[in-house]
């Protein structure tokens, strides 16, 4: 099935009755987020409670040589001032690596890293309270550049780590023939007639959810406390929680606050353990809500990357090699970077058919601020630097650029540079195209409205300078964890009678981070259970871990959970009636049992009687491999999903502004469990994609942020935003439960490429770094 | 923090000459930003919402009394036709809530470089009332930016209004952001033609300490409009002479690099922008003939 959306602002695709898969059912928080009405974290509230504040640090590295609170403590309302000395248990928080103090100890490794916490009666006497923390710093020298992070004069900024200011490296071989020697490696590459080659830098991107990081630590006066927090990965956030505090996890129980946005901004701790540090000293419930400059310095980033490519090719364009250079700024801890330079070292290629492959992906510590996961994760990089090859490419051996990409792009039962098999669909040839063939949006009208125009309303151009481009780009993405990781999601389905109607009840700590799984959980119980009411239990940690609401993966991972608990459901409540009928052969229709003849043997509600049915289930998806240290090479990933793009921007390029014109898409979905709940994310992951492509970027200078803020933080507004076709395909993945293929990611690494194409191809420049600022096209 | 809210003119000159050092805050779409930032914790703020004549618009000597509370949202719907300049600079102002709420008064106090309101009130050769428990006084817009967010309101003195005179030719207002909408100024370009005195109009933002005007441009195209006895005849604009009007308006700023936008690609758009607004307001004027 394809769906095609001409304009997603007056399309209406769901019916919002039936609410089974398929089907698109009103989200419960959509009418409340519109109106304003939907309880965030930075809602919530408790009697008698104070407020928490953290005092950072001004420097990208220092020594602490002392902190004296003792005036701090003095402040009226004060109620707890504390630091590294006040931890229980272990100071220690990351992903991956326990690399990062929750309080800093001796040594602070960037600027805004927690140094201590205030606890008062209003959050302007902590914060004043904080003021008056004396921290005496001796300022050290700083590693700001990554690309001399591994120089061996280069500054520790982990004093003893093994491998120095190295975090990870992956190296991808894949050689046939091999002839000459590599230029930077000294190692053996193979001929090709035709080389082309580039360097590519892009920014860092935030995540700038719009919900700031906040949440409400309340003791229990048992040593234990409950924590509400806004995340995306519950258990993950518990367990290190109670490393820090040495809590069990019976007395530490995480709740999900109302989420406003993540974007993989809340995989790492932000609020979590201070807070409850706080409280726990206190006795009082401690609420933690940061502003937005602070915001800008709680969270990671997208790692800023800088790559170096080269792709060899026979004369018709037919890929032969594809070498990639890709360094990663991981800043000062190490969050998930090394799955990021993972992703970006064994899909930095693309989706495309590489004879020999030879990649090396590295990420660094630097005392810039601290980059872990965002949407896209190691793809987004990469995709800037294969798309702008792709069509140097094109150009020089004379073959149009949405032709190559279908000549050399993967397509089910190929391998991906890792060797992996690609054993579900992967339609690159059919993505492309598709995009292709749309309909190009009207030119120019000779009297526009100025918010047409680049520039907009601030009217900067009648059309003086305005060129037109079109851009185009093609991707994939991994989805759930990978690389060995045990992956997998918890589900509790309830069936059980309540005034009279069977209700079923499904419980998962899956995050909801308004992407929709609410909704998705409760279509896939409808379907399975063919009741109409199904409750979804709030999210805490009183139920197995569903996983991380990231990497794409919660419809396939949870939902996949979530319909083996109601197919164990659907067994015993069917044994139920078979034994109470006395023959087999049932099934489940509309809240009644039928028999193979169609005939109703039974009601739903009258087998259940008052005996509840209640399973609980582990789900795993495939496992995959970890690959090998000198190659590269095996099974990391568990699925693949594509989705291509083209842009078309006016550029005024006398002034360097910019206006995309339309950005349409295409992409497999594998199954659309909830299709308008897809086409909210292709649309998001899209704007997410452009945004870094023209404006979004942190700017950091000797590892100091300049811009914490929306004033100069840009996103795109919704007059940044274009129209936008979309097409969805169904090609059903064999392997993953209703065939599904995530979701999220994908449209965020496409669209920014083919953006950056078309502005390019409208300006004639190079472009070799994103965002594209007006003095790169103006060239002044 | 004292939070005074008087509801007359006279008791809010007598609590600025009370406290000199009171914040005034009208639509607070920058006082409480600073705030909110902790970039500054005035001792009394002093609300100006509860007073009526503020928010009010009249005509008096030939000018338009602009009350400092009235909103940019007013100006856009009331005050288009005659202080366009204004009204096309106060559409790129923030949001619509934010239009709704801040105020042309409050930019003149908060007297940033990048205000929006500033060029075209430069263009115009606006006058900005101050008033004071000691009388009050006027102060041609020209001279009333003093230094980076300074002005020349003495510590007892309230803005009052703006005395702008109605357009009587063509005006431009440009602005460059990296965005669409909802953006701060990298440099902004404001222009007025004044036919009846043979005279020209023109203000940078973002381009220097302070807002200014480009004055020693404005009277060169305006010289060479006359030297060609252009006014009279309503002859094209020589594009050879737009360019150059272009050059001396880059002349005039003194923009720094910042993390905005590089000085250079300042002194750059501002070239740009001036060349094209004195186009279109030249064929305005044609096309008004």
């Amino acid at each position: 099935m394809t769906t095609t959306i001409d304009n997603p602002a007056t399309a209406t695709t769901g019916t919002g009755t039936a609410g089974r898969i398929g089907d698109s059912p009103l989200r419960p928080d959509g009418t409340l987020k519109v109106t304003g009405e939907f309880a965030y974290s930075s809602d919530l509230w408790h009697e008698d409670m104070c407020w928490g504040v953290t005092l950072r640090s001004p420097h990208p590295h220092a020594r602490i040589r002392s902190i004296d609170t003792t005036d701090a403590l003095k402040v009226p309302g004060v109620h707890a001032v504390l630091t590294a000395d006040d931890v229980p248990g272990l100071n220690r928080v990351g992903l991956e690596h326990l690399d990062q103090p929750c309080l800093a100890e001796d040594v602070v490794r960037f600027q805004g890293e927690p140094v201590a916490l205030v606890a008062a009666d209003h959050p302007e006497t902590a914060r004043r309270a904080a003021k008056r923390i004396v921290v005496d710093y001796e300022v050290l020298p700083a590693v700001t550049d990554p690309r001399t992070a591994l120089d061996d004069d280069a500054p520790e900024v982990h004093a003893g780590h093994e491998g120095g200011n190295l975090v990870r490296e992956v190296h991808i071989r894949r050689e046939q023939r091999t002839r000459n020697e590599h230029e930077h490696s000294g190692e053996p590459v193979p001929e090709a007639p035709v080389v082309v080659a580039l360097d590519f830098e892009v920014g860092m991107q935030d995540q700038a959810f719009l919900g700031p990081e906040s949440g409400l630590a309340v003791p229990d006066g048992e040593g234990g406390l409950d924590l509400y927090v806004a995340t995306q990965w519950l258990h993950v956030d518990q367990q290190q929680v109670c490393r820090v505090l040495g809590l069990t996890p019976e007395a530490a129980r995480l709740h999900l606050a109302g989420v406003g946005g993540a974007f993989g901004g809340r995989e790492d701790l932000s609020i979590h353990v201070h807070a409850c540090l706080l409280a726990l000293c206190t006795g009082k419930p401690v609420k933690m809500s940061y502003a937005r400059d602070e915001s800008f310095f709680g969270h990671v980033h997208r790692h800023p990357a800088w790559l170096r490519y080269e792709f060899g090719a026979q004369p018709d364009g037919t890929l032969v090699y594809g070498h990639a250079d890709i360094l990663f700024d991981g800043g000062a801890y190490a969050s998930s970077t090394g799955a990021v330079v993972g992703n970006g070292g064994t899909l930095g290629l693309g989706p495309y058919n590489f004879p020999s492959v030879h990649v090396d992906a590295r990420g660094v510590y630097t005392n810039n601020p601290p980059c872990g996961a965002m949407r896209g994760f190691g793809c987004v990089q990469a995709a800037f630097a294969h798309e702008a090859l792709m069509d140097v490419l094109a150009d020089r051996v004379g073959v149009d650029r949405v032709e190559l990409r279908a000549r050399n792009g993967m397509a089910e039962g190929d391998r991906n540079i890792t060797g992996q098999l690609i054993d579900s669909a992967a339609p690159v040839a059919e993505l492309i195209g598709r995009v292709r063939d749309m309909p190009l949006p009207a030119t120019r009208a000779a009297d526009p409205d100025l918010r047409d125009l680049p520039g907009g309303v601030a009217n900067t151009t009648h059309g003086e300078g305005v060129v037109r481009g079109v851009g185009y780009a093609v991707t994939y993405k991994n989805v759930g964890f990978s690389e060995g990781f045990d992956d997998y999601s918890t589900a509790r389905v309830r069936l059980e009678v309540l005034a009279g109607e069977p209700v079923a009840t499904v419980q998962t700590a899956a995050a909801e981070v308004g992407q929709g799984l609410i909704t998705v959980e409760q279509q896939i119980c409808r379907t399975e259970l063919g009741v109409e009411r199904v409750v979804v239990h709030p999210k805490d940690t009183t139920v197995g871990s569903g996983g991380s609401t990231s990497a794409s993966r919660q419809t396939y991972v949870t939902g996949g959970a979530v319909r083996a608990a109601c197919e164990a459901v659907r067994a015993r409540v069917l044994a139920r009636a078979a034994a109470a009928v006395g023959h087999g052969g049932l099934r489940l229709d509309g809240e009644k049992i039928v028999g193979a003849d169609g005939q109703v043997v039974a009601g739903l509600a009258e087998v259940l009687g008052t005996g509840a049915v209640d399973e609980t289930v582990e789900w795993r998806h495939r496992p995959t491999a970890e690959i090998d240290p000198e190659t590269g090479q095996g099974d990391a990933h568990v699925q693949y999903a594509f989705s291509a793009h083209r842009a078309v921007v006016d550029v005024d390029v006398e002034l360097g502004l910019v206006k995309v014109v339309a950005l349409d898409t295409a992409q497999d979905v594998g199954r659309a469990i909830n299709p308008d709940a897809v086409v909210g994310q292709i649309q998001g992951g899209s704007v997410q994609g452009m945004g870094l492509a023209l404006m979004e970027e942190v700017v950091v200078t000797e590892g100091r942020v300049r811009n914490p803020s929306f004033t100069d933080y840009l996103i795109p507004t919704i007059l940044d935003t274009p129209p936008m076709r979309i097409e969805v395909l169904e090609y059903p993945d064999p392997h993953a439960p209703y065939g599904v293929r995530g979701v999220g990611e994908p449209p965020t690494i496409s669209s920014g490429p083919a953006v950056a194409a078309a502005i390019r191809a409208a300006t004639g420049r190079d472009l070799r770094r994103v965002p594209v600022r007006p003095e790169h096209i103006t060239g002044v | 923090m004292d939070f005074l809210a008087p509801t007359t003119w006279a008791d809010a000159l007598a609590a600025k000459a009370e406290h000199p050092d009171a914040v005034p805050v009208a639509g607070g779409t920058d006082v409480m930003v600073e705030l909110n930032f902790d970039h500054r914790r005035p001792s009394v703020l002093l609300d100006l919402t509860r007073i009526p004549e503020l928010r009010a618009w009249d005509r008096a000597d030939g000018r338009i009394r602009l009350g400092a509370g009235v909103t940019y949202a007013r100006v856009i719907d009331e005050l288009a036709a005659e202080l366009p300049g204004l009204a096309m600079a106060a559409r790129t102002v923030g949001s619509p809530q934010i239009r709704n709420r801040g105020t042309v008064g409050g930019n003149l106090g908060a007297a940033s470089p990048a205000g929006d309101s500033h060029p075209p009130l430069l263009a115009s050769g606006a006058v900005v009332e101050l008033a004071s428990v000691r009388g009050t006084r006027e102060v041609p817009v020209a001279e009333f930016y003093t230094g980076v967010k300074r002005n020349a309101c003495a510590p007892d003195e309230l803005i009052a209004a703006v005395h702008v005179t109605p357009a009587g030719g063509p005006q431009q207002f440009c602005k460059i952001g990296t965005r669409n909408a909802m953006v701060i100024s990298v440099t902004a370009f404001g222009l007025a033609l004044h036919p009846a005195r043979k005279a020209v109009g023109a203000g940078i933002g973002s381009a220097a300490p302070t807002p200014r005007r480009a004055e020693a441009a404005a009277g060169y195209l305006a010289g060479e409009l006359d030297a060609a006895g252009l006014w009279d005849s309503r002859g094209a604009l020589p594009e050879g002479l737009a360019v150059e009007f272009g050059r001396r308006v880059r002349d005039a700023a003194a923009p720094i690099d910042d993390v905005r936008g590089s000085a250079a690609y300042r002194l750059h758009a501002l070239s740009v922008m001036a060349r094209r607004a004195a186009t279109w307001a030249w064929d305005d004027y044609r096309r008004a003939a």
